[in-house]
Order: structure tokens, then sequence, then C-alpha cells
């Protein structure tokens, strides 16, 4: 009996999902049409990036700053048992740009920026504002949700940038500064190892991406919470747990599938 | 609104035979009642019978499960086209309960938005229009001010101001009355009077006033057992219904005619 009570729960769980799937992709298709179309919002484009960016910027460069950090003491302890200490550079700046840098900042942002984009646009449902914009013949989609999920696709990779900058400097400070490396190869291991169409363009185009997921479920989250003060708290965690875990999933196909 | 104030060309609404459920609950069965064209019509009836759906159903924000809303007799705006849709609210202003104005924006802004979305009129045409019905509605010095800076008779008349502001043929407004003190009750029953006057276009309010029902309406729809009753207010109190003797058994005293 249990048993079937499981398998029940299970199924019931599973169409649930693949119908918030469906849903989803409709959401997206309607958003990319609405963004597509004029008129171009550039303003509210600017003032969201500018928002989004605001929230983001000192935990970004913070926590860009530790990882590094702790990348140049482990690094220069792995290397130093094959004397390879010189390589420091390499090892620090391949993983922050081609890896960490894109991921962890996806992370971050998914966890300040995109929970507030969910719950603001959620507020915006309780309290019909977003009706309030139908009434007027004003579409919310192209007036409110798209400009917000287009700021997310763009200040993601300028973000991911930042944390890739701050982490090569972090690993500089512990590998040469405190442990006493040599600063002109953790600089030149640095510039020989990396290719910059492979890694750099590739971290960036990582980052773009993972910025489109975050914005489309934050925005989707918002949009389709239900009209409660409860509707509004689901919809900011449930975006940064689904934003979170899509990253990782999505982070090992990119890498599995283009190499990046 | 004196200067050029285009009269509005009155919608006769009428609804036929409204069938809704929410949540497995019926809501309404086989609802019909008429708003006549030019007139105020206020909607009563307990609170959560069904008067903001009513009032949503009218503005295509929610869809009968059965039935039909007629406009002047012949379109039927339950069955609209999105395009339909868009055409037939840029003829509909609604005032939201909590007025619904974008927290994000200043209140000028707001009331400025219809115009700048659909008018293509300069900035200076839209300004002088705007502070037209800032002044029709009693605003003053509120250009600059955010929506969450003001009190809650300022929210109403700046929701008033900005779903007057394209000169509706049809206005809406979900409970103008609530949360308000006695004397800006007086002031918004006056302002919805003066606008109907001079404007000349359908008015349908919801309110759970019943004073004030009885001041300023001239038509009364009372929603009860999940259908409606309407007519001139003191014909339907005069009408011997016991529901609605008891509904209005505060006011019986002071409407001639209408003994309890
Ligand atoms: N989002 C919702 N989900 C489920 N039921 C709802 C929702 N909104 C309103 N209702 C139900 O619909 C009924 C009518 O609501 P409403 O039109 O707001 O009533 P009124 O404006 O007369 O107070 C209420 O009984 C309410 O419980
Ligand atoms: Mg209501």
């Amino acid at each position: 009996m249990s048993a079937l009570g499981g398998v029940q729960s299970l199924g019931a769980r599973s169409i649930a999902f693949v119908r918030d799937l469906g849903r989803f992709s409709v959401f997206s298709l309607r958003l990319g049409n609405a963004a597509r179309r004029p008129p171009y919002r550039w303003r509210r484009l600017v003032r969201e990036i500018y928002d989004t960016g605001v929230l983001s910027l000192v935990i970004v460069c913070i926590s860009g700053l530790a990882v590094g950090m702790v990348l140049g003491l482990q690094g220069h302890n792995t290397l130093a048992r094959f004397g390879a200490t010189g390589s420091l550079g390499a090892v620090v700046g391949l993983s922050l740009i081609r890896e960490l840098g894109p991921v962890l900042t996806s992370l971050l942002v998914a966890g300040r920026a995109g929970s507030a984009m969910a719950a603001e646009i959620a507020s915006m449902v309780v309290t019909e504002q977003l009706d309030g914009l139908r009434m007027m013949s004003v579409d919310p989609l192209d007036f409110v949700v798209a400009p917000k999920a287009q700021a997310m696709l763009i200040s993601m990779p300028l973000l991911s940038t930042l944390f890739v900058l701050f982490g090569i400097f972090g690993g500089y400070v512990v590998g040469v500064v405190v442990l006493g490396g040599d600063p002109g190869s953790y600089m030149s291991t640095l510039t020989d190892a990396v290719v910059f169409r492979d890694d750099v363009l590739g971290g960036f185009l990582k980052a773009g991406v993972f910025g489109l997921l975050v914005g489309l479920v934050a925005t989707y989250r918002g949009y389709t919470a239900l009209p409660t003060s409860t509707g509004v708290s689901a919809a900011a965690t449930s975006t940064v747990v689904i934003a979170s875990v899509a990253t990782l999933i999505v982070d090992y196909f990119i890498t599995a599938l283009w190499g990046y | 609104m004196d200067a050029a104030p285009a009269l509005a060309k009155p919608i006769e609404v009428e609804a036929q035979g409204l069938h809704y459920a929410r949540g497995g609950r019926v809501i309404m069965h086989d609802l019909s009642c008429r708003f006549p064209a030019g007139r105020i019509s206020v909607v009563v009836g307990a609170s959560g019978c069904g008067k903001t759906t009513l009032l949503r159903m009218i503005a295509c924000l929610n869809r009968p499960h059965a039935g039909r809303i007629l406009i002047d007799g012949t379109e039927d705006v339950a069955h609209l086209s999105d395009g339909e849709v868009h055409a037939f609210r840029r003829r509909v202003g609604m005032l939201f309960q909590g007025g619904a104005l974008l927290d994000s924006m200043t209140v000028f802004d707001n009331v400025a938005l219809p115009l700048r979305e659909h008018s293509g009129f300069p900035e200076s045409r839209i300004r002088d229009e705007v502070h037209r019905v800032f002044e029709a509605v009693g605003l003053a010095n509120v250009d600059e001010l955010l929506p969450g800076q003001l009190s809650g008779g300022m929210v109403k008349r700046a929701g008033l101001a900005r779903a007057l502001v394209e000169r509706p043929d049809l206005l809406l407004c979900d409970e103008p009355f609530s949360g308000l003190d006695p004397p800006t009750i007086r002031r918004i029953e006056e302002l919805l009077l003066f606008v109907n006057q001079n404007l000349g276009g359908t008015m349908i309010i919801t309110s759970h006033h019943n004073e004030t029902t009885m001041r300023i309406a001239d038509h009364v729809v009372m929603m009860v057992d999940r259908a409606a009753v309407s007519g001139r207010p003191r014909e339907l109190l005069a009408g011997g219904d016991a529901r609605v003797a008891e509904f209005f058994a505060d006011v019986a005293d002071s409407v001639p005619g209408a003994a309890p």
C-alpha cells in the first residue's frame, strides 16, 4: 500500500515537474519575443543592470579574492611536491577562468540578485502592479520582466570577469607576497597557459549561459508566484535552489559537450 | 478637466449567466446583471462574494467559465482575442484596491505611463495632461514622490488619476473607500461624482460602505448566493428582499420609502 502510494506520489511529482518545465519553456519563448520586438526599453535595461551589479558587486569581489587566495595556498602546497611552484599562476588562472569564475559567480548572483529579482516581480504580482500595467495595455513581460532577464544575461559575464580578476590577484597575494614565489613567473606562466579563444572567451560565454539561466529562472518564478506573501518568499527561495542546481548541471554539459 | 474635455462615449455593460469557480468553490452561478451607460453603479455584497472577481472579469483580467459580458449589447469581452483585449482596455480605466502603482517609479511617471506608451504626445503635452488630472483628483506637489511615500487617500487619488488620464469610457473602481477615514471617504465620493458628471463615462464601483453607496449610486448590484439582484437603490431596498434588507439594515432609516 505504502509502496503504491510512493509510486503514485513519484508519478504525480514527475508530471508536475514536466508540466512546470513546459510552462517554463513557453514563458521563455514569450519573453524572448517580447524582448526582440520594439519598443526597446534601454533606460529600464540600464537601470536593471545597475541594480543587479550593485547588489552583487561587493560579494563577487570579496568571494573572488578569497577563492583566489585559497587556490594560491592549495596550489602552492600541491605544486611544491613536484617542485613546480613556478606554475602557480597558470593553475590559479586556468581554474578561475574556465570553471570557478563563471560557476561561483552564478551561484552568488543567484543567491543575491536572482532571489531579489524573483521577490520583486512576485510582490508586483501580489500588489496587482502587473495587472495595473495590463489595464493600461502595457505588456508586463515587455515592460518589467524582459529588462530584468536581459540585465542578468549581460551582467553575469561582467561580474564573472571581475571575480576572475580578483581571484588572480588573491592568488598572487598568497603565492608571491605571502609565500615568496617569483612574481615574474606567476604572471608569465599565467599568460603563456591561457589561450584567449578557448579559455577566456569560453569562460565568458559560459557565464553568459548562466546569466540567461538565472535570469529566466528568477523571472519565471516571480512571474508565476502565487499572489500571497508566502508566494513571494517561495519565489525567492526556489529561485536560489533551482538556479544554483541548474547552474551546476548545465556546467557539466557545457564542459562535456563543448569542452569549455 | 475643463479645457477640451473630450467627453467619454459611455459603455453599457451587461453580464449574462456568468459562472466562475475557484479552488473547487463555486463563486458565481448563473449571475446576470446590467450596468447602465453613463451612470454610477455600485456592486455590493459580503466580503469574499466575488465583487473584485466580477470587476476583473469586465476588465478581461479573469475569464468566466461560462456566460457572456456584453459591451453596448453586442461585443462579448469574455471571448476577445489578445489584440481585441488591448483595444478594449484602451477604453477602460481601473482603480485597483491597493492602487497598483508601480512602486519603483515616481507618481508623475506612473500617471504619465499610459500617455507615454500610447499617445505619442510630446513630453510638454504629457506634463500638461498629467497635471490636469492631478488637479482634477486633488493632488498637488506629488510629482517626484514615490508611491510608498503617499498616504492611503493619496494612493487612491493617484490610482484614479492614472485610470482617468486617457479619458476612459468605462471606469472600474475596486473598493475606492476602503481603509480611508470618513472625511477622505467624503472627498473621494465627491471626486467620483465630479468625474462622472464632467467626463460622462460609465462607472462601476465595488464598496462595502452602505452610506456611500446610497449617496452616489444610480444603480446598485448586490451579489447574493452566487448570483445578483439589482436596481435603483431605493427600489432595491423597497423591493422586500430579506437578504437586501439585512445587508442594508444600517442605512434603512436614512432611505425614505424603505421600511425595514
Ligand atoms: N487567488 C485565489 N485563489 C483561490 N481563491 C481565491 C483567490 N482570490 C480570490 N479567491 C476567492 O474568490 C472569492 C471571491 O474573491 P473576491 O472577488 O476578491 O471577493 P470580494 O472582492 O467580494 O471580497 C473569495 O471567496 C476568495 O476566497
Ligand atoms: Mg474585493
